[in-house]
């Protein structure tokens, strides 16, 4: 250590410390600015290629459709009817669900996906059968998980009630646990599933303890805090404070 | 002088490699190596930060004062970890994904701070970068035998190639699915260790205590 023995003045420390964190906040600040936009170009083809693996999952009931192909349209989610002054393709949802004048405060006792406000319109996906009737209705879904935030897709039939896919392309979750909710076998659980009882309540949750019927889907072991997230998103979703009006006129066929 | 700095760079890679001398490292060679392509992306990344964070200390050796030198080093690695974690994210991003966490943690890695602590306060800026460099390389090399072990026996394929074909698939080939849980690279370095200090019994450790026999407890 004979190159150790230098003066230690309480002075120099701070200095030497003071230096050594600046030039190191701005490496990586520089870096993180100047990588940032294919960071996000990444996320964004992660975004199609998952909406893409939907389509192809659902290849009987759609066709071959690709997401070129599928009718992108704006929803007004309180109404539940479609805002087509708003260009779906500009539509920026995150940007929309953050912004005061474009969200609401979504009442506590509703807010069971734990995400406090939502944008006062959503991009839906219609793909549609050969003869021009709807097969799916793609919705966006997001909610908060154990750590982070998820954002997925759900499919539904065209009768709005039969779950055709639940698939999150974003997420942070503890790697081999809360995010296996991105695993093949996980999202196999969905398709078939009811989202809605006879009432025409939302019934379907992710239960604890294996629960499989025809409106559970068992939780992830050792996820717990995540799949009851998954719970609470689906389910806010699905509310009447989520897409229920619109999926109301979906059912009664207004396309 | 070359002689040393060819030392630098070729003596981690088995005389006193990081992980099977000195059993560092090992908590990302079992997380990283259920296939060859992340153990090489890791191995890489490993010795970017070893060579920069090599680099960085030793020249701010002389000017460091004893009492924060640590809490420095550390500074450094984990500013120089987020930078590699970032270009990841952003070239190549499918395998970042599957690194997942344990980019973030080469900070926590002993190699690293061990090799700042240990080499690079000590030593020239050129013979930090190869120390680092030959530790990387020497990590790197566990890595990839213990990857490529996992992954030919575990899945049939290299590199992601399908050589192999597995018996659901039609083939001859049964996997053996106890390689691709973590404790198999035990196993594998393990099996590693042992042929490395029988071809090498300099690096057979003295035991640091024996356990006393019954009989002699009964005769004092």
């Amino acid at each position: 250590m004979d190159d150790n023995t230098i003066t230690e003045s309480p002075i120099k420390s701070l200095r030497i410390a003071l230096g050594v964190a600046l030039v190191c906040a701005l490496l990586v600040s520089v870096t993180a600015v100047t990588l940032r936009p294919h960071y996000l170009a990444n996320l964004e083809a992660e975004r199609m290629a998952r909406l893409q693996s939907i389509l192809d999952a659902l290849r009987d009931v759609t066709g071959d459709i690709t997401p070129e192909d599928i009718e992108a349209r704006v929803v007004d989610l309180a109404g539940g009817g479609y805002a087509d002054t708003i260009d779906a393709a500009t539509f920026d949802a995150r940007k929309a669900a953050n912004d005061p004048k474009q969200s609401v405060v979504i009442p506590p006792e509703q807010d069971v996906a734990g995400i406090k406000r939502r944008a006062q319109h959503a991009v839906v996906y219609l793909g549609r059968k050969s003869d021009g009737n709807i097969a799916v209705v793609i919705l966006p879904v997001r909610g908060i998980g154990y750590q982070s935030a998820l954002y997925g897709y759900l499919a539904l039939a065209a009768d709005a009630n039969e779950i055709l896919a639940l698939k999150f392309y974003e997420q942070g979750e503890t790697p081999g646990l809360g995010s296996r909710i991105q695993e093949p076998e996980w999202e196999a659980l969905w398709p078939g599933k009811q989202a809605f009882d006879d009432t025409g309540a939302v019934s379907i949750g992710v239960g604890g303890r294996g629960g499989d019927s025809s409106d559970q889907v068992a939780g992830i072991s050792g996820a717990t805090r995540t799949s009851m997230g998954v719970n609470g998103l689906i389910r806010f979703w699905l509310s009447d404070f989520g897409f229920g009006p619109y999926l109301n006129r979906v059912r009664q066929g207004e396309g | 002088m070359t002689a040393k700095y060819w030392k630098a760079l070729s003596t981690p890679l088995v005389d006193e490699n990081p992980v099977t001398l000195q059993i560092l490292g090992i908590c990302s060679a079992l997380a990283v190596t259920t296939s060859l392509d992340t153990a090489l992306v890791m191995t890489v990344a490993v010795t970017c930060v070893l060579a920069l964070s090599g680099a960085s200390v030793s020249l701010l050796r002389k000017h460091l004062p004893h009492s924060i030198r640590i809490i420095v080093q550390i500074t450094i690695i984990a500013s120089l970890v987020i930078i590699v974690d970032l270009v990841l994210k952003a070239y190549m991003f499918e395998i970042g994904k599957r690194l997942s966490v344990f980019v973030g943690l080469i900070v926590t890695n002993c190699i690293v701070l061990g090799r700042a602590e240990g080499f690079a306060m000590r030593n020239g800026v050129f013979a930090s970068i190869l120390d680092g460099i030959g530790n990387g390389l020497g990590y790197g090399l566990i890595l990839m035998i213990v990857g490529a072990i996992r992954e030919f026996f575990g899945r049939g394929s290299l590199f992601g190639m399908q050589i192999l074909i597995p018996t659901s698939q039609g083939g001859g080939f049964e996997p053996l699915h106890l390689l691709l849980l973590p404790p198999s690279a035990f196993f594998i370095i393990a099996g590693i260790i042992w042929f490395i200090r029988r071809k090498r019994p300099q690096q057979v450790e003295k035991p640091a205590f024996r356990i006393r026999v019954e009989t002699e407890v009964e005769k004092t």
